[in-house]
């Protein structure tokens, strides 16, 4: 750009000028500020218990969209339940981070199998996975229960298979659980219900 | 424009005054009983979840703080004190934990420093927001801070800090931190009813052998809307360095305080003598040599 000694000059004083009114007050630009959008405001609100321990804290999810049809739901953030009497609104840091947890790359979202000496972890359906588990629980059974010990005492037992249940169930699944698992004299039985 | 831009106080850089009339409004507060923290970081996390910010995993510094320091991604961290504490002659060590993060002076330094219009505001209720819009990243907010709080983003070169949730606060929610903290060390309320929570608080402390507990509500800022219950509240520096009697920096005060309207009154004396030189000398015709000579 081309421009000559007074040319220069009536810039500058026009650029000082310029400034200096708005340093006064006459500001070009209302100078304004808002606080930003809450982000919650019309999510669909769905209730859960945290899947972590077996503190069993409730939590709120938040998701995009209000259910309509065409909407595909998905969780944008999580929060805890301030009606839940466990944890009445508070989080830990695993619970307040369960957003990671959802979206996690690694995260199991169906019944996978690896046979034996393979590497390759397959998909299967869940029919597969159940009638394997039963199959698989059933030829243990019936190979090592133990009915009556050496000395003729009755005991009923099944010492080779162990189940572990989960952490955030309720009373009743519980209770399910336990007739299920000793049912079949099973006896190594654990939960995570022992914070 | 939001309703809250009527509910300013002080915007940074500008001179125009912000509505006043709406005086009444509650001053809110967060209390955080250093007693009652563990460290469990519960409030950072919720706090980058709220946010919607992700700090990158980074490395162990031998230390359980972490991240290491206040980030742009990371407005709020726990600072972990191993300090020995002399009884008569025996030595106790404690290990003493602070939630770092913005303390929202009821003077802000920050405010003050910005020469950013509005990039800088004050809300009526105590909150000093940044608005990162108009943020031009020249980091005097940093000098500005009392607290050593904000931090310049490396990738968009604006500053970030605790907003206390504003965005939550604004629709009469408590902030993310508030909210998630399981033991209870994280209060929120009215400016007042938090400070009798923590009277309260100080009493039980000294009850059970703290005599020096106290309030951290430093007057050198104007109070804070985050303030402290101390269990050394003599000695403040204990806790990762929390100043004792911290104020907005000199040099800050002058230059924003003190020269600014002096410099201000230079200006508007300079366009009020061109102003009158003008309507009484008149333009001055640079170019009327040249044309004379053309001329002649």
């Amino acid at each position: 750009m081309d421009m000559n000694r007074r040319q220069f000059f009536k810039v500058c004083s026009a650029g000082i000028g310029g400034s200096s009114i708005a340093a006064l007050g006459f500001s070009v630009k209302p100078a304004l500020a808002e606080a930003r959008n809450f982000k919650l405001a019309r999510t669909t609100e769905t209730r859960n218990t945290c899947p972590y321990c077996s503190v069993g804290c409730g939590i709120i999810m938040y998701s995009l969209g209000d259910k309509s049809k065409n909407v595909k739901a998905e969780i944008i953030h999580i929060e805890g339940d301030p009606d839940h009497p466990v944890n009445r609104g508070t989080l830990c840091p695993k619970g307040a981070g369960l957003m990671g947890f959802i979206h996690s790359e690694n995260r199991l979202k169906h019944p996978e199998y690896r046979a034996p000496g393979s590497k390759e972890w397959k998909r299967i359906s869940w029919d597969e996975a159940f009638g394997k588990i039963a199959k698989l629980m059933k030829d243990d059974r019936d190979k090592n229960f133990v009915a009556k010990t050496d000395d003729g005492l009755t005991v009923n037992r099944w010492l080779t298979t162990g189940f572990l249940a989960a952490s955030a169930s309720s009373n009743e699944s519980g209770y399910i659980t336990h007739k299920v698992v000793r049912s079949m004299g099973m006896l190594v039985f654990d939960n995570q219900a022992r914070v | 424009m939001g309703l809250q831009t009527l509910d300013l106080k002080q915007r940074s850089a500008t001179t125009t005054p912000s509505p006043q009339a709406k005086s009444n409004v509650t001053e809110v507060a967060k209390l955080i009983d250093v007693s009652k923290c563990i460290g469990c970081k519960a409030c950072q996390v919720a706090c980058s979840e709220w946010n919607d910010l992700k700090e990158e995993i980074g490395f162990n510094h031998g230390t359980y703080d972490n991240p290491r320091d206040l980030t742009e991604n990371s407005w709020t961290v726990m600072r972990f004190s191993e300090v020995e504490m002399k009884e008569g002659e025996e030595a106790r060590l404690e290990w003493l934990i602070r939630k770092d993060g913005c303390m929202h002076c009821a003077d802000p330094g920050c405010l003050k420093a910005c020469p950013a219009p509005g990039a800088i505001v004050q809300y009526a209720n105590g909150i000093v927001d940044f608005n990162q819009e108009s943020c031009i990243g020249c980091g005097n907010c940093i000098t500005g801070c009392p607290f050593n709080v904000p931090r310049i983003s490396q990738k968009d070169s604006k500053a970030y800090k605790c907003s206390l949730c504003s965005d939550r606060v604004s629709v009469g929610l408590e902030p993310a931190c508030v909210k998630t903290c399981p033991t209870g060390a994280i209060s929120f309320g009215s400016k007042e009813d938090m400070t009798d929570l923590a009277e309260e608080r100080v009493v039980d402390l000294v009850e059970r052998g703290y005599k020096t507990a106290g309030l951290y509500d430093p007057k050198g800022v104007g109070g804070t809307h985050v303030m402290y219950v101390l269990k050394h509240a003599d000695q403040p520096m204990l806790y990762a360095g929390l100043p004792a009697d911290p104020s907005v920096a000199f040099s800050v005060e002058l230059w924003k305080g003190g020269l600014k309207p002096l410099a201000l009154l230079g200006m508007g004396a300079a366009m009020l003598g061109g102003l009158l030189h003008y309507l009484k000398v008149g333009p001055n015709d640079a170019d009327a040599e040249e044309k004379e000579k053309e001329a002649s």
